[in-house]
């Protein structure tokens, strides 16, 4: 053999209409832990005013909750927190040898189920703005 | 299989006796029924008979020229009833193009040399009927292994995973004379599906962990499974292959994305033995002190 060819990494995710539902789990999964760490971070940014004293941190609140995005935003934290949440339970399963044949139903309920209390949730975030 | 006809009355009959299939057999099982009764609805009979499919073949040779550059060759093979992606390449080597190139033995799924790439997942050529693909046929080398020629990859990195794990039987205490060391049923029974493996590499080809560095890799565990679950082999042995294992290459690599389940033409559930040795794995590694 004097020579030989590497597709290289097209080959994982050029591919990406091919993946199957346990790979999307994962891929998501992945995704939604890195959102949940950075979100970690805005938090504390966002708790941190409070130092200032009472008034900073009620005036940066009601700042931030005046505008339209974040609200979107804050629905869509919820819906990456219920599906890490959710997949992270099928994924224990996974763990313990339970239920392995029902994997792909089990994440797609896991998205069902976070589309719902995502869409459930809209009044109450997008409420009197 | 080449020899295989699929017909409704062996899907029925396949239906009767789900119960004491394997769950990814069930549902190949089924996937292909309903295939097949969609194709019914379509039309009354089988649309391909006595026309021609398109095959699109992956080609690359370093030796030759204007192979270099790798490409898709198109091959135009009339359609016979039991037609499988092995035989239409076959056809097309014979007919068109003999240096096309792709490894084949036994065309009854046994030898696993011809996994394939086969529209977009893993399959055994010999396995996959022309019928339940979508037209045109896309045949690619295996993803994740390095291209010699054509369809020709260089399997060794998964020898190697598979040589790791010393996959034969390994017991010091042999019985005196003509004893035999028998196995009882049930623990036959639960080594039976680790047992079936051809050694085709489909599972790793589809792994994207085994892709990105040298990961043990589905087969070669669940070769360690076949033989860590056997009761006949003592305590060293056994201790010595956990610990192979345990490595940082070995199960705790695995993600659980369940695509080498999803391809094994052997139907070996791999993710659940993978998931059976970490657990024995941790058991082993518990001390209550
Ligand atoms: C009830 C709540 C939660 C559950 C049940 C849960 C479950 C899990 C599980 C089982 C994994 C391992 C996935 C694997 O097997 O590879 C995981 C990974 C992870 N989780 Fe969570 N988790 C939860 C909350 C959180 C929170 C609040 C954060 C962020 C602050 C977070 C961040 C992550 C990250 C970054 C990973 C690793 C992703 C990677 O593999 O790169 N999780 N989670
Ligand atoms: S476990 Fe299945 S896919 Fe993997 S090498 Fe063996 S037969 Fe092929
Ligand atoms: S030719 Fe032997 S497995 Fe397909």
């Amino acid at each position: 053999m004097s020579q030989s060819y590497d597709r290289g990494l097209v080959e994982n995710f050029g591919r990406w209409t091919e993946f199957s539902a346990g790979m999307w789990a994962w891929v998501f999964h992945k995704f939604t832990g890195w959102v949940l760490i950075g979100y970690l971070f805005t938090h504390i940014a966002v708790l941190s005013t409070a130092i200032e004293g009472a008034s900073m941190y009620n005036s940066t609140l009601q700042g931030l909750e005046a505008l339209l995005i974040v609200r979107f935003m804050e629905v869509g934290l919820l819906a990456v927190a219920v599906f890490h949440i959710l997949n992270g339970i099928r994924l224990l399963f996974v763990d313990l040898g339970v239920g392995l044949d029902a994997q792909d139903k089990s994440f797609y309920a896991s998205l069902i189920l976070t589309g719902a209390i995502a869409i459930g949730s809209i009044p109450t975030f997008l409420g009197g703005i | 299989m080449s020899t295989h006809v699929s017909e409704s009355e062996s899907e029925a009959d396949a239906a009767t006796d789900q119960q004491d299939r394997p769950a990814a057999q069930q549902r190949r099982v089924e996937k292909k029924r309903e295939r097949h009764e969609q194709r019914e609805r379509a039309s009354d009979s089988s649309e391909t008979e006595g026309q021609t499919i398109l095959l699109k073949v992956f080609r690359y040779d370093p030796e030759v020229e204007d192979k270099r550059e790798p490409r898709f060759d198109d091959f135009h093979v009339p359609f016979k009833k039991g037609m499988t992606v092995l035989d239409a390449l076959i056809y097309s080597r014979d007919h068109y193009d003999s240096s096309l190139t792709f490894r084949h033995s036994c065309r009854q799924a046994i030898c696993g040399s011809d996994a394939l790439f086969i529209n977009g997942s893993q399959r055994l050529g010999c396995q996959t009927q022309i019928d339940d693909l979508d037209q045109p046929v896309r045949v690619e080398p295996l993803p994740h292994q390095e291209v010699v020629k054509d369809l020709v990859v260089d399997m060794e990195d998964f020898y190697e995973g598979m040589d790791a794990v010393e996959p034969y039987f390994q017991e010091e205490n042999l019985p005196s004379d003509l004893e035999e060391q028998r196995q009882d049923r049930a623990n036959r029974e639960k080594i039976k599906m680790s047992t079936r493996c051809i050694w085709c590499g489909a599972c790793m080809s589809s792994c994207n962990i085994a892709a990105g560095d040298n990961y043990l890799g589905p087969a070669a565990i669940n070769k360690a499974y076949r033989f860590v679950m056997d009761e006949r082999e003592g305590e060293a042995i056994e201790q010595q292959r956990l610990e192979t294992i345990e490595e940082e290459q070995g199960v705790w690599r695995c993600q659980t994305q369940f695509s080498c389940t999803n391809v094994c033409p052997k139907d070996i559930p791999l993710t659940e033995h993978i998931q059976e040795l970490k657990r024995e794995a941790v058991k082993n590694n518990l001390k209550f002190w």
